[in-house]
């Protein structure tokens, strides 16, 4: 299902231009509203209309295996953490699903590490990376290495 | 052409391609270097760019080793048996130990893991897996690259890395054009860490016309990883092992959380079941070492995964087709058939689309399954990419080199698919092997070991000149031709892309001729590809999108070239259901328990290939782990059998 867009509900503000990874949305020089300029490298990932404030971009099946006459419309809300979806079948049933999306306000757990503490030398110089030993032991202990789990390379074959 | 050339100078650490292994890098470069100058390029928006840009349902790597559930080695060694024991155990057993680490402080960010609600645990799909509602995994893990990095350089397709001028085998850089404003962007680093994602569209597509969009693997997914590092003189590894995957046909919706958590099983069309059907036939090409289903019984040891296509295949090819995913069943339970809808809406939204389209409800009918043409990645059920250094404590010295994943570029490192013989690393240990690259790069810059670099202007000049040679040749030749396409002195990217296809499925195992090929054919293959390598001189871009394309096509040549390479050097059949060498229908283990590497000259593009001993884990018990506790359930043994290496 490539992506089209509405005429009359678009308006050029470029959101779909700048989000697309296929960079295949474009605004049309003439009518200055976004289209999809190449349908054949379209993933049908959504990330486009989800982030259309107009609601102007649809989709639909891809023409080379999908018949005409269904939809899925989505409505992601960051705010809200949440995204909502409703399929429309072809013979007129329907589906709506609403996941969450985030557990907190944006952004708000990661953290800022040009202002944690330095690692110290020793950190430096062993295997471990940022924020660990934390979450890697059952036990709290170290990381885990050959020695430790009691294993060891095999001498290498070509056989 | 008059582009204005614009110069990053001084970075310590640049991000090529910020999919998970290129934000993973990013965020814990600034932990090791605070003051480091770390700067992204990518080509998309790295809010939405790469594999993961519409979401994902589940994290496929994840030990949970703080709830006693797994261990490194239990991981290097199930993903040891998939890939018929061509993995690198040292990277492996790395990326595992610290996997762990990143899935929980994607936690702490905010991304929704689902719990068990006994346990408190992670809510497990499988041995590996645990599920998420990860619709914004990706915007997620992108906050936390753009908190570390200095800049972020969104739209920039990276074409070509540069190297030092004053030492050989030394990287210095990279160059790519602005997407959208055409400027042509030099960055002058000390370090660069790869992390520009596998390569879908190498092989002819099942889908034709509008729908050749919907590949398993990302359409974005240009092989750049593999085209920027072949062309810097990296050495590869296992580029042979192309993945081909069992999915629901035509959408291609994954079957992770169909198998281990719906628990849906397959059956042929009449209504069989089918698979343990080929399991002796099977063990005459690979032997009763990689497949033992009574084994798998017991350990928990999976069907290697080409295995399991294996069977398909073969099983559609006696007839007995179509291949379906028996649904109806795990559908009638409304809990499991929201799980079902909602792990497509959550990473392959099309596949809901589709059965919206043809009234396939999988409550009411057992949707079919078919296998996929084949990708080039090394990130799930397969192991291409660059030859990398281990860790110290870890890596004997045949894969040893001095700094984590750097690869035999000095300055040079990875993550994500670009890490050559990690199978199994997925999201979470792409992720990882990012942050373990950019504390390394760190390291190698605080050694010094990047003082002195020069890049000469000659260097780039030349570069910017190739850059934009489509464009060029398109003014000169665009109005020797009344309208249209059709042009005798040059070819447009699609054009070009469509040959690569072809040629890729005729000749180097696609899905056409059954992923069958043999020396004669891969032979043909190369004299191709070579040929076709003096017409991607003549590429035209009558815009800066048709730019894009016709580098990603360069990169997906470069890639096809070194896949074909390899396959021509592994003389067996190691995977069958990925491909198969008719000249060589067995699996050898007397000559090929081996690792290859290939090297491309950067002077001369002449290949030499080679075999990298294969160093394997030994010691504890071969099954250490303790199924975690929901698992351990007696009622559902019977599932485990076929439990799928995904
Ligand atoms: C349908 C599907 C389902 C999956 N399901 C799961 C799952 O359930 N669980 C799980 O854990 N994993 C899953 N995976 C696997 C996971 O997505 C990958 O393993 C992971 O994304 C690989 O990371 P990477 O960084 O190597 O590549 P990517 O994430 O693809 O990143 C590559 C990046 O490089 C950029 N890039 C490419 N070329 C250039 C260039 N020339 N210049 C600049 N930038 C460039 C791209 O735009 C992109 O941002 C799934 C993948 C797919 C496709
Ligand atoms: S985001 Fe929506 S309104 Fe804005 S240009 Fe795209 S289609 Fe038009
Ligand atoms: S669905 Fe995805 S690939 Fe298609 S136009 Fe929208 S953003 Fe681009």
């Amino acid at each position: 299902m490539p992506t089209f867009v509405y005429m009359t509900r678009c308006d050029g503000c470029g959101h779909c231009v700048d989000i697309c990874p296929s960079d295949i949305m474009h605004i049309d020089t003439t009518y200055r509203r976004a289209y999809n300029i190449e349908p054949d490298m379209c993933w049908q990932c959504f990330s486009c209309v989800k982030a259309c404030p107009q609601n102007a971009i649809d989709v639909r099946g891809y023409a080379d295996f999908a018949p005409l006459g269904h939809s899925v419309r989505v409505n992601r809300e960051e705010e809200k953490g949440t995204i909502s979806w409703r399929i429309k079948y072809r013979d007129g049933s329907e589906k709506s699903f609403v996941s969450p999306i985030t557990t907190k306000p944006w952004g708000s757990g990661i953290p800022q590490l040009a202002d944690v503490a330095q690692p110290s030398k020793e950190m430096r110089e062993s295997q471990l990376l940022y924020n660990e030993p934390k979450y890697i032991r059952f036990d709290e202990g170290g990381l885990h290495t050959l020695e430790s789990n009691g294993l060891k390379m095999e001498e290498g074959v070509y056989y | 052409m008059g582009v204005k050339t614009i110069v990053e100078d001084n970075i310590d650490i640049l991000v090529v391609g910020a999919g998970l292994g290129g934000t993973g890098a990013a965020f814990e470069a600034r932990y090791w270097g605070q003051d480091k100058k770390i700067i992204i390029a990518e080509k998309a928006n790295i809010d939405r760019s790469g594999a993961v840009a519409q979401g994902l349902y589940a994290i496929n790597c994840y030990m949970g080793t703080r709830w006693g559930e797994n261990n490194p080695e239990d991981h290097v060694r199930y993903a040891r048996i998939d890939l018929l024991g061509m993995v690198r155990e040292d990277l492996l057993f790395d990326m595992a130990r610290h996997v762990d680490s990143a899935v929980h402080q994607f936690e702490e960010w905010g991304l929704p893991l689902m719990k068990n609600e006994t346990t408190g645990n992670y809510l497990r799909e499988g041995r590996w897996q645990i599920m998420i509602h990860g619709e914004s995994y990706k915007p997620i893990v992108a906050e936390a690259a753009k908190k570390s990095a200095d800049k972020v350089y969104n739209r920039i397709c990276v074409t070509h890395l540069l190297m030092d001028d004053s030492k050989e085998n030394r990287i210095a850089g990279a160059v790519g054009f602005n997407v959208r404003t055409g400027n042509f962007h030099v960055f002058k680093s000390k370090t660069v860490i790869c992390g520009a994602g596998g390569a879908s569209n190498i092989f002819k597509p099942r889908s034709v016309g509008e729908g050749s969009g919907r590949t398993w693997y990302a359409p974005w997914s240009s092989g750049s990883a593999y085209g920027l590092m072949i062309e810097a003189g990296a050495k590869m590894t296992q580029m042979e092992n192309r993945i081909v995957l069992a999915r629901f046909k035509d959408g291609y919706g994954p079957v992770g959380a169909y198998f281990l958590h719906l628990k849906t099983y397959t059956q042929n069309g009449v209504g069989e079941e089918y698979e343990s059907k080929w399991w002796d036939s099977l063990q005459e090409i690979v032997g009763r070492e990689y497949l033992d289903p009574e084994v798998s019984h017991k350990t928990h040891r999976p069907i290697p995964t080409c295995l399991r296509n294996h069977a398909l295949i073969s099983e559609v090819n006696a007839g007995r087709g179509p291949i379906h995913m028996v649904t109806m069943e795990a559908f009638q339970d409304p809990h499991l058939e929201e799980v079902g809808w909602e792990n497509f809406l959550g990473m392959t939204v099309g596949q809901a689309v589709l059965w919206a389209a043809t009234d396939v409800d999988p409550k009411n009918e057992n949707p079919e399954l078919t296998t996929s043409e084949p990708y080039v990645m090394g990130s799930h059920a397969t192991s291409s990419g660059a030859w990398c250094s281990g860790p110290s404590d870890l890596s004997p010295p045949e894969y040893f080199w001095g700094y984590n994943r750097m690869m035999t570029v000095e300055g040079l490192f990875g993550a994500g698919d670009a890490v050559g013989g990690t199978p199994h690393a997925f999201s979470s240990g792409s992720f990882t092997e990012g942050r373990l690259a950019a504390k390394a790069a760190c390291q190698y810059i605080d050694d010094g070991k990047a003082d002195g670099i020069i890049v000469s202007d000659k260097q780039i000049n030349e570069r910017k000149t190739q850059v934009f040679a489509p464009m060029d040749r398109y003014k000169i030749y665009r109005n020797e031709i009344v309208a249209g396409t059709v042009n005798p002195h040059y070819i447009n990217a699609r054009q070009g892309l469509d040959r690569l296809q072809k040629l890729m499925d005729e000749y180097a195992g696609g899905v056409t001729v059954n992923y069958m090929t043999n020396e004669k054919l891969l032979q043909i293959g190369l004299k191709k590809l070579k040929i076709m390598e003096e017409d991607l001189d003549k590429l035209a871009a009558k815009d800066l999108h048709e730019l894009l394309r016709a580098w990603e096509l360069r990169h997906r040549h470069r890639t096809s070239e070194c896949v074909v390479q390899h396959t021509l050097f592994r003389k067996e059949t190691r995977w069958p259901g990925y491909y198969y060498r008719g000249d060589a229908m067995k699996l050898d283990d007397e000559n090929w328990h081996v690792l290859t590497v290939s090297h491309r000259d950067r002077e001369t593009g002449q290949y030499t290939m080679s075999k990298a001993p294969c160093y394997h884990l030994v010691g504890a018990e071969e099954e250490t782990a303790k199924i975690s506790s929901t698992e351990n359930d007696s009622s559902k043994e019977e599932t485990k059998v076929l439990e799928p290496a995904e």
